[in-house]
């Protein structure tokens, strides 16, 4: 018998792997039909999911925890058997921001390092000046984006509480904002980054694999007591997500991918930046999320989010030491997805 | 006697909001703004200083609005409604209407309550009037298409305009349509033939 579920995502390039799901009858193969209900907001698919309006939802890895942590606006235990994919999300800066920065750079500007401290240098003199701080835009309080932010002002000793604003900014309008001034620069995932090049409004500073390597990005989240009583259907919903991620995969799909998320995940992006046709989207490096062999592991019952593991004080929340790592060698030249 | 309570209302749709601000007035609110979602979101709610906020759940500027709680929790500040589950039935249908709250610390909760069920109340009243407009648009276009076919057919077959909606009326029924489709049918063909 095929169970219906239904399953909140934003529309973004990670959410690929559930429309793959769908659209490539991986989900109905293991019995499930799953319904794709699209949202504008984090918020609304935390509460939506908690709430049991979703079965299963699209969410940000950290989002996830929190709840589970009862740290953000609700508590409740959710678990995540499977992630959707790693990394994806870029640093990218204001024009004005980035010649400045190449100006103060001291080093090679692929090392997020040389940028940080050059930031540093950049803040310092403004605050001499009387400026106001540089802004920057995130996607929600817990996010990768956000501490993927900080991790790379923390390299330049920065304090990202002090010495620049951190603010949310709906990914929809992250480019206009960067355009108006009122942002120096943001951390968003696909397409929004490319779409930032394309509009000339930015340039991508660093991919975040070159800040954290292989940081899970969303993950397809439960609420723990569903989950523990709809095995069957969590068991085939992580495998059609497997499946799903081997089908991504193969070169000879890319194609129909593309066409894909054209027709779902980016369905907030204009019609006329998408039917240029040229928009020129360079794979995170090493490899889109959904190369990894790690991303879509079908380990349905070994990954609840414990709450004890992270103790009181969630370390990722701040984190107290930056763990940079030098720049990657030079990622592949552009390539059209 | 405590003072009034100052609710900022956040929806796209001005029509919307006006209908709910009107009712939060007559329910005796008397400083009730409307924020536009933009860009500037944040600086508005922060000189406005609400005690409640209510959003429509399609606006991506909710997850703005978390960040803003999450960073100033130390002070007194709105908290998502949601925090307080022992409502499950109100956050059911205020997720149904569309709607969001978010209400400072501490305020009383029968205070709030009847802003919040009004707020849900009119959301629903609205996407009830929505859907009757939509209704009654679809059947002035399937009266229009009806009447446009009639003439078509009365003209190619030379006969009344009775006759003419008769014949129309029982294609429809052997085919088991409706009559405006049967009617769009002969007008796409007749531009077609033309």
């Amino acid at each position: 018998m095929t169970k219906r579920l239904r399953i909140g995502y934003v529309p973004l390039t990670d959410a690929a792997l559930l429309h793959v799901a769908k659209a490539q009858h991986f989900a109905a193969a293991r019995g499930v039909e799953i319904e794709l209900v699209a949202d504008s907001s984090w918020a609304n698919i935390r509460d939506k999911l908690v709430a049991g309006h979703f079965d299963a939802a699209h969410m940000l890895a950290p989002a996830a925890i929190a709840v589970s942590l009862g740290i953000g606006q609700i508590e409740a235990p959710l678990v995540a058997p499977v992630a959707l994919g790693l990394n994806g999300n870029a640093i990218t800066v204001s024009q004005a921001l980035f010649q400045n920065l190449r100006q103060q750079a001291q080093g090679e500007v692929a090392d997020p390092r040389v940028t940080a401290k050059a930031l540093a240098r950049i803040v310092a003199s403004r605050r001499a000046a009387g400026e106001a701080p540089l802004t920057f835009g995130h996607v929600f309080p817990f996010s990768s984006h956000h501490y993927q932010l900080r991790l790379w002002l923390r390299a330049g000793d920065l304090d990202p509480d002090e010495d620049v604003r951190l603010v949310v900014v709906p990914p929809p309008f992250m480019v206009f904002t960067l355009r108006k001034g009122q942002l120096d620069g943001f951390c968003v995932g696909a397409p929004w980054n490319a779409l930032a090049v394309a509009a000339d409004a930015g340039t991508i500073l660093h991919h975040c694999p070159d800040i954290v390597r292989d940081c899970p990005e969303k993950v397809l989240a439960f609420r723990a007591e569903w989950a523990w009583s709809h095995g069957d259907e969590v068991r085939a919903l992580a495998g059609a997500v497997g499946d799903a991620s081997r089908w991504a995969a193969a070169p000879g799909n890319r194609n129909s991918l593309r066409t894909l998320l054209t027709s779902t995940a980016w369905q907030d992006v204009r019609a006329p930046a998408r039917s240029k046709g040229s928009l020129r989207f360079r794979p995170p490096s090493p490899a889109p999320p959904w190369r990894n062999p790690g991303c879509g592991s079908t380990r349905t019952r070994s990954m609840p989010i414990p709450p004890r593991r992270y103790g009181s004080t969630p370390r990722w929340w701040r984190p107290a030491r930056p763990s940079i790592r030098g720049p990657r060698p030079r990622p592949p030249p552009p390539s059209t997805l | 006697m405590s003072r009034d309570l100052r609710i900022a209302v956040v929806d796209k749709n001005p029509l919307r909001a006006a209908i709910l601000e009107e009712g939060l007035r007559a329910a005796g609110h008397k400083s009730v703004v409307r924020i536009d979602d933009t860009a500037e979101l944040l600086d508005r709610i922060r000189a406005i200083d609400p005690d409640v906020i209510l959003i429509d759940l399609e606006s991506p500027s909710r997850d703005v609005l978390e960040q803003m709680f999450k960073v100033s929790r130390s002070v007194a500040r709105p908290v998502a409604m949601f925090v307080d589950r022992s409502d499950a039935a109100t956050i059911d249908a205020a997720i149904d209407a569309g709607v969001s709250a978010y209400i400072v610390d501490g305020l009383r909760k029968e205070r709030v309550k009847p802003i919040v069920d009004m707020t849900i109340s009119r959301f629903n009243a609205f996407a009830k009037l929505k859907k009757e407009l939509e209704t009654a648009k679809s059947q002035l276009d399937d009266r229009k298409a009806i009447d446009r076919a009639k003439a078509l057919v009365m003209r190619a077959k030379a006969i009344p305009e009775e006759q003419a909606y008769a014949l129309m009326r029982h294609v429809a029924m052997n085919e088991n349509k409706k009559i405006a489709d049967v009617a769009r049918s002969i007008i796409t063909a007749a531009e077609l033939l033309r």
